[in-house]
């Protein structure tokens, strides 16, 4: 990594005026990014205390709010006011004016309006965000301070989401998550163009290069003429500027293949046979009023399938160089930013009915987990449904640095592979066929296999599932046995990753196999650790630095990382 | 038990076998428990929630019976790069942590434990299915082994 910042650390077009000077950068970095482009604000991440978008208070809450006020009062209105005049007949307005109260009413009125607006004001005051090198700080309250700090270097992600509304108002929430449950920092609310800058900025410093020219800076970049065109130019883009919105994603997931995929999910399709033989025990045995307990659940289902493809919609993956893009969502979006090496674990999944059209879904482990404002948590899904030949993309993306050959191996053998005669069985540890009472039908394919950096398990002959866990990652491992298993001489083997929806375990091993999995699985993870410095993962300047993961990553070392066993 | 699991090539640490002394006194306390409020609901009536209790304190007493060998199959190794613990005789479980994966260590005494001089060190990493707890080491054991293990998790910290 160049650590002036110039030129080859550019992704997309840049235009002559957004090129810095590398000298004059090197020399006086922030008055540099002061003067940059778009919109004329200063830059954030500069170690000063800055204040949210001056649009906040209305948007966390404060619409909802008046709304709600207004409606208890429009409501409410005659109730509270033949309470406490006794009065019951006459407009309340005349009745104030009659009674010589209308002064006194008025600045009562204006008090209660003046005191809400200045808490809100004074609560927008008070909250405050800097960046410095070293961490992300919030602070925030009016009587009851907080403060919180997030430390760079384990920054898991970076999410911009732009919920409807703030979306209209060219606003967008920035989610800075660390390691720890629900853990992070909440920006909310930032303009759209600051937002980007800023994640740009923090995942500059939280990759440890020095800070450099705002080579990405460029924020809404030469949008179509005027305030408004750029607004609606945001509001269209997929992505958050024009930049991200140019770089392709490496997965294209279909309207249609998106609801296939949502259909023919097992917990859909039982929801639906449910609701037929629902029904036609209605009209065979004419008991209507049961549809009455029908209906909420038809709601619920339509409910969450259309949350699932809401979100899901216009999804797209792509490579850059500070870690993996995905965003996705159509009146909401939201755009994930995973720096290198966040991953602890990779589940690909197959529902039963998908193997009717060959797809799959990638889930991963991080060590953030972020609640989310707008219900359950999707994010750990990276790719909701894809082809074999998405997977394989994506895989190029999760797992950075792993040569070409070995992922292709890696999904032949690992997602539909069972071991054969004829096939090399040295890969992957699998059931002895003693086992079999407690793998009746996955017996082949259960298994475990060690690759350099991952421990992968294989899983599932009917749900069929592959979990990768990049060693580096890894807790701890451990070995059971059960009283079942004793007998003929099997084991259980467990790597331990943090929280999350994969559980890394396989049972039913044969018991000296499962021992020496424990055994390599440990030195493995000794050696991955050794090599792994992707906390920091751009301050080790190497030559190859630049090749960034892409969508047409072929090339090992992308990221410098070193190559032990 | 031909069968069972087993590390080759590690020598176990076992825990004070005070420990079992702990242990048989807790579960004498909460048998002699059982068995008194068994006993009174008997006298007030109520049968079968005495019968349930009866066929616990039983069952507690066999389980006690098999104290000294559960306690004796407790062990822990600290090798070059990780530490490995070892627990249990029907449920059997090894555990291995490398030192760079440690988040803290967290020491704790009951108060029996204490009576006994005893301290138990809890291992916690990123994972909270790690759950590694070794019960039983004398206090200064524990002290030093906690000191011993911040050092070297120190020295040797993996990123999240």
């Amino acid at each position: 990594m160049t650590s002036d910042g110039n030129g080859p650390v550019e992704r997309g077009p840049v235009g002559p005026d957004e090129t810095p000077d590398p000298d004059e950068t090197v020399a006086s970095p922030v008055a540099e990014r002061v003067l940059t482009p778009g919109g004329g604000e200063s830059d954030l991440a500069d170690g000063e205390w800055h204040r949210l978008h001056p649009a906040t208070p209305l948007l966390r809450g404060g619409i909802g709010l008046l709304a709600i006020a207004g409606i208890l009062a429009a409501n409410l209105r005659d109730r509270i006011i033949e309470f406490f005049l006794q009065f019951e007949e006459r407009d309340p307005i005349d009745e104030i004016i009659d009674r010589g109260l209308l002064l006194p009413g008025l600045a009562i009125a204006i008090a209660v309006l003046g005191v809400g607006i200045l808490g809100f004001w004074l609560a927008w005051r008070m909250r405050e965000f800097r960046v410095t090198d070293e961490v992300v700080e919030l602070r925030s309250g009016i009587l009851f301070r907080t403060q919180r700090r997030a430390r760079l270097d384990r920054v898991q992600g970076i999410n911009i989401v732009r919920p409807l509304v703030p979306r209209v108002f060219g606003t967008a929430r920035l989610e800075i998550s660390v390691a720890g449950n629900d853990a992070g920092v909440k920006l909310d609310y930032l303009g759209s163009a600051a937002a980007d800058r800023l994640r740009t900025d923090v995942l500059d410093l939280a990759s440890g290069a020095q800070r450099r020219a705002p080579a990405s800076d460029a924020g809404a970049g030469p949008g179509p003429g005027g305030v408004v065109g750029r607004r609606v130019g945001e509001l269209l883009a997929p992505e958050l500027s024009r930049e991200e919105a140019a770089r392709s994603s490496v997965v294209h997931v279909s309207v249609s293949r998106l609801l296939g995929s949502l259909v023919l999910r097992d917990s859909t399709l039982l929801l639906l046979l449910l609701l037929v033989a629902g029904v036609v025990w209605i009209v065979s045995t004419d008991s209507w009023f049961v549809l009455f307990g029908l209906i909420p659940s038809l709601i619920g289902l339509a409910g969450f399938i259309a949350r699932r493809f809401s979100r899901s919609l216009r999804y797209t993956i792509a490579g850059s160089e500070s870690g993996i893009r995905i965003g996705s969502g159509l009146a909401s979006t939201r755009n994930e930013t995973l720096p290198p090496g966040r991953i602890h674990s990779i589940e690909i999944s197959q529902p039963l009915l998908w193997r009717i059209a060959g797809w799959w879904q990638i889930r991963i482990t991080r060590a953030a987990s972020m609640k989310d404002q707008d219900g359950s948590g999707n994010d750990n899904v990276v790719l909701p449904v894809g082809d074999i030949t998405d997977v394989r993309r994506v895989l190029d993306l999760l797992m950075p640095g792993t040569p070409g050959s070995e992922l292709d191996e890696m999904l032949a053998t690992g997602l539909t592979g069972a071991s054969h005669p004829s096939e090399s069985a040295a890969l992957y540890v699998t059931t002895p066929a003693r086992g079999r009472l407690w793998r009746p039908f996955s017996w082949r394919r259960n298994g475990v296999a060690l690759h350099d950096r991952h421990l992968l398990l294989r899983k599932g002959r009917i749900w069929r599932s592959l979990i990768v866990v990049p060693l580096a990652r890894m807790q701890g491992v451990s070995v059971h046995q059960g009283p079942l298993y004793r007998p003929t001489r099997l084991a259980h083997v467990r790597a331990h990753i943090v929280a999350g929806p994969v559980v890394a375990s396989v049972g039913a091993l044969d018991a000296d196999d499962a021992v020496g999995v424990f055994e390599r699985v440990l030195v493995g993870a000794e050696r991955a650790a050794v090599a792994d410095d992707s906390h920091r993962w751009k301050s080790n300047p190497v030559p190859d630095a630049e090749t960034r993961p892409g969508p047409d990553l072929e090339s090992p070392g992308a990221r410098p990382e070193k190559e032990t066993l | 038990m031909a069968s069972r699991l087993e590390l080759p090539d590690v020598e176990w640490r076992r825990v004070s076998s005070k420990l079992i002394a702990v242990e048989l006194i807790g579960a004498a306390i909460s048998i002699v428990g059982m068995v008194a409020a068994a006993v009174a609901l008997f006298l007030f009536g109520i049968g079968i929630p005495a019968l349930i209790l009866g066929v616990l304190a039983v069952s507690s007493l066999v389980t006690a019976a098999f104290i000294p060998r559960r306690v004796r199959a407790y062990g822990y190794a600290l090798r070059e790069d990780d530490m490995l613990f070892r627990r249990g005789l029907l449920f059997q479980r090894f555990v291995a942590v490398p030192y760079g994966r440690l988040q803290l260590v967290d020491i704790n005494r009951g108060p029996l434990a204490r009576a006994f001089g005893l301290s138990e060190l809890k291992l916690v990493t990123a994972a909270a299915t790690t759950a590694v707890t070794i019960p039983g080491l004398t206090e200064d054991d524990a002290v030093r082994l906690r000191d011993h293990l911040v050092d070297v998790a120190e020295s040797r910290r993996v990123g999240l």
